[in-house]
């Protein structure tokens, strides 16, 4: 969607600009330099691990794009995939794993996780998640609640995980921004924030944020959550057209004086400029059916709803507004927006054309994430949906790539794409398939047959069961 | 569908004549008996018992058959440790029958009684059979009290749902039972103690209104515990860290009488040869393998596969709403170590066993009541799924709430407003 590029024509203007001061007229008074808005001030210093030449043979591949091949091969160097097909010549110093009986997919991409800002062990010293002071935070960043020593992420990692989308929590109408992260361990949270990747924005629908302000002030009703939305986007619009008027007439030569900085209002014009994905946790089809509508009203684009248990009754829907689904296999029934929770959701959701993507919101849940969609794929296959395992692990990588914004770096195994891939013990949609070799980046990340390289968050060192299988 | 009442006054099973005998051929059959895994096996019901098991059977005449070859037949799964029945919608919408906040009546909370409060059109029976479980140990789950209440065991069928009323009582010595008594197990054990000396004083004599009593317990809550201390009721305690887990083995050798299971023992593993020893059983669910709190630094998925190493009988299925995952967490045990059979026992015969009602579930065996699931294939594998379930030896209808939503949006292009569609 086209929108309004106010941040981007800001630096773009600043060279130009400069020139115009430099010979401006001398009757005018000297012009400020623009003051624009450093959209990155807390970059990425990802490293990756050292990626061997690795070549992994015989080996069934799932290549994520909905393709399988059948005694397969896969070569990565240098981090990149280089090739993915049938017969592969092992070059030069290259390692050759044998994958006679096991297979390898792209790595699994979590849309909806908490970790580090719902960290272990629980309680309100770990409790960073939901800055539930008033109905929208859009000022509030989940990497700055980021505890990178969640033992959370070495689970997650052992079950495939190689990037993940960490969100604040859904007490809020705006909860705040999320961060996509890569699965390796780092001493901060910039160490583990995956270059590039487009920033999120979490939203909820429903029963959450009404509950926790119903006597703090409200919004108190659904009509109330939706109201503050509205106010939400309309107070964005104005801060837009303030920005766009400062730079207009910088750019004419005057001196005029640049707005107030407000750091909610920044996050939320830079959905509305595009450059920052709405992720909305909504469960109920209707609330979803209003929201497609306010996304239209405000001219924004809403990227996933998240958690999304009744898309199944408005899936059609949502493939004609290209929103995408990150869903459960089978959660139902904790609360009333999820009582009709069914487990062909996901399933059906994909065959209406829509995106379709299995997500966490679980610690748990996010070590077995292959098992999620192997459940959600044979009841769909039990309810007549014909889809295959190759069509189904879009559901784990491809689609949840596309919705934070980074398929053009990982989610299929594709030449030039990232490494970032697991080879699989057996066909990981079997339950008793573990997750051998997890490589992030073409770097060996996780070793199932090599306890000694096991990370071990600093909070497990020194306490009972430090460094156990888990 | 047909329920009836239950009913309150009987833990006997009253079955009633059945009007069909079933003869399921030709599957993979797991008995959970020492007849073992049969090929090709046979399951004969008669009169909603099982009446014959084994592989080279005839069919009686009037048997209608029903075609396993293929699939797999195990007996019903049974639910470990749930609320299935109390609780509709736990967060804001009701109905919550499985917690608690105390009264005077019964402070200690050893007086309540979760038989009373059963409800078999709760929507979480439907969801739950289609998938397998037919049985369920069901209690409450959150009282802030020192006790957790006596559960029972339900069937999920549509007749005679209350299997085995009182068949256990609940008690918690991890952070969580600190907590519900003040914050602290050197407050928790004393409690637990005083409330065991007072239950043995009455020398199993029921105390009535007119009886004099100067125990702190209420009299309600000393009369619950009698069965408890005698032995004749389970005691399920939740334990998590190796050191309550110990103090825990300590209380069953000074209370020789009582019978007692762990809950959870996430740190069993440090510990399972004690705990073989002491002959306790553990119900676990073997997937939590992260630290949650203090008293769960130690956890493992593995801690199911080294428990049974050691000799300690599991059992699996802790969960309300999605019971039915228990095959999942069954089957992630196993891929952690856990013996297939070992996982498949954990979710019927061990759990039989620990309640007490072995005589009539848990394995396909002649003269047990014929719960029998049929599976399209292992039952562990998350892919596979019942295909017929059958309860008190009549097939279920295989529908739920979820199944009929399902129905009724598989097609989206319909003229016709969906609620017009009652599929």
């Amino acid at each position: 969607m086209k929108k309004q590029q106010y941040t981007g024509r800001l630096l773009m203007a600043t060279l130009a600009l400069a020139v115009v001061a430099g010979c401006g007229k001398k009757n005018e008074p000297e012009q400020a330099p623009l003051v624009e808005i450093n959209r990155d001030p807390y970059p990425s210093t990802y490293q990756a691990l050292a990626s061997e030449t690795t070549l992994i043979t015989n080996v069934s591949i799932l290549d994520g794009l909905g393709g399988q091949i059948d005694n397969g091969a896969v070569l990565f160097k240098d981090g990149k995939i280089v090739q993915v097909g049938q017969n592969i010549p092992p070059s030069e110093g290259a390692k050759v794993i044998d994958g006679k009986g096991k297979w390898v997919t792209p790595g699994i991409i979590d849309v909806h996780s908490h970790l580090g800002v719902y960290a272990t062990p629980d309680g309100p010293s770990h409790s960073d998640g939901n800055e539930a002071t008033k109905p929208v935070t859009a000022q509030v960043w989940a990497e700055h609640s980021i505890w990178p020593q969640d033992p959370g992420f070495r689970r997650a990692l052992a079950g495939g995980v190689t990037s993940l989308q960490i969100l604040p929590g859904s007490a809020n109408l705006v909860g705040g921004r999320s961060v996509t992260v890569k699965n390796l361990p780092g001493r901060t949270i910039q160490d583990m924030k995956f270059p590039d990747a487009p920033y999120g924005l979490k939203m909820a629908c429903g029963e959450n944020p009404k509950r926790v302000y119903g006597d703090k002030g409200g919004p108190a009703t659904r009509m109330g959550n939706v109201a503050g939305y509205r106010q939400a986007w309309a107070d964005a619009q104005d801060y837009q057209r303030k920005w766009d008027k400062y730079v207009e007439e910088h750019k004419a030569g005057k001196n005029p004086t640049p707005p107030k900085r407000d750091l909610t209002l920044d996050t939320l014009a830079g959905v509305l400029n595009g450059d920052i994905l709405v992720h909305m946790h909504c469960y109920r089809a209707d609330d979803m059916g209003t929201m497609l509508d306010l996304m239209k009203e405000f001219n924004y684009q809403i990227t996933s709803f998240q958690h999304a248990v009744e898309s199944y009754k408005i899936a059609d829907r949502l493939a004609t507004d290209k929103v995408c689904s990150a869903m459960w296999a089978d959660w139902w029934g904790f609360k009333m927006e999820a009582y009709d929770g069914i487990r062909e959701n996901i399933p059906m959701v994909h065959k209406a054309g829509a995106c379709a993507i299995v997500h966490s919101d679980s610690d748990l849940g996010i070590q077995r994430l292959n098992q999620e969609a192997a459940k959600a794929l044979g009841d769909g296959q039990r309810a007549g949906i014909d889809i295959s395992k190759a069509e189904a692990w879009q559901w784990l990588s491809a689609n949840p790539a596309k919705s934070l914004g980074i398929f053009d770096k990982t989610g299929s195994l594709e030449a030039g794409k990232n490494a970032d891939l697991v080879l699989w013990s057996a066909d990981p949609f079997s339950t008793y398939a573990q997750a051998e070799r997890v490589y992030i980046d073409g770097g060996l990340a996780f070793d199932r047959q090599n306890p000694a390289s096991w990370p071990v968050s600093d909070f497990e060192l020194g306490q009972p069961g430090e460094g156990d299988v888990k | 569908m047909k329920k009836t009442t239950i009913a309150l006054l009987t833990g006997l099973l009253s079955l009633t004549a059945q009007a069909e005998n079933i003869a399921i051929v030709g599957g993979y059959v797991h008995t959970l008996s020492a007849q073992g895994s049969l090929d090709n096996g046979t399951v004969l019901i008669r009169d909603g018992r099982i009446e014959a098991v084994g592989q080279a059977i005839d069919i009686p005449a009037h048997f209608r058959v029903i075609d396993a070859k293929g699939k797999i037949v195990t007996p019903g799964l049974i639910g470990a440790y749930t609320s299935v029945g109390l609780v509709e919608v736990s967060s804001s919408a009701g109905t919550v029958d499985a917690s608690y906040a105390p009264q005077d009546f019964s402070k200690a909370g050893a007086a309540l009684d979760v038989s009373y409060a059963i409800n078999p059109d709760n929507s979480v029976v439907d969801v739950s059979r289609i998938e397998g479980f037919t049985l369920a140990a069901t209690g409450m789950s959150n009282t802030h009290s020192l006790f957790g209440g006596q559960g029972a065991i339900i069937s999920l069928g549509d007749r005679d749902n209350l299997v085995k009323p009182r068949a256990f009582m609940s008690l918690a010595v991890d952070n969580h039972g600190a907590d519900d008594v003040g914050g602290s197990r050197a407050a928790l054990w004393p409690q637990i103690e005083n409330a065991f000396a007072e239950a043995q004083s009455l020398n199993g004599k029921v105390l009535g209104p007119k009886d004099e009593w100067h125990g702190q317990l209420s009299k309600a809550d000393v009369n619950a515990l009698i069965p408890v201390v005698n032995g004749q009721m389970l005691l399920v305690v939740d334990a998590r860290r190796a050191s309550d887990i110990r103090q825990v083995l300590a209380f069953k050798a000074r209370h020789a009488k009582i019978k007692l299971a762990l809950l959870r023992a996430t740190e069993g593993w440090r510990l399972a040869d004690e705990i073989a020893a002491a002959g306790v059983p553990v119900i676990l669910d073997p997937e939590p393998n992260l630290p949650y709190a203090f008293d769960m630094l130690g956890s493992t998925m593995a801690n199911a596969g080294r428990l049974a190493e050691a000799g300690v009988a599991l059992s699996i299925g802790v969960e309300t709403h999605n019971l039915r995952l228990a095959t999942q967490h069954a089957g992630n045990a196993v891929a952690n170590g856990l013996p297939w059979q070992d996982g498949l026992a954990a979710l019927t015969i061990n759990t039989a066993k620990l309640f007490g009602i072995d005589k009539d579930f848990g394995s396909l065996e002649k003269g047990k009541v014929a719960d029998v699931v049929i599976w399209s294939g292992d039952p562990l594998e998350a892919m596979q799924a019942p295909e017929q379930v059958l309860i008190d030896g009549e097939p279920i209808k295989m529908e739920s709430r979820q199944t009929k939503l399902r129905d009724r949006y598989l097609n989206l292009n319909s003229d016709t407003p969906h609620q017009y569609m009652r599929p």
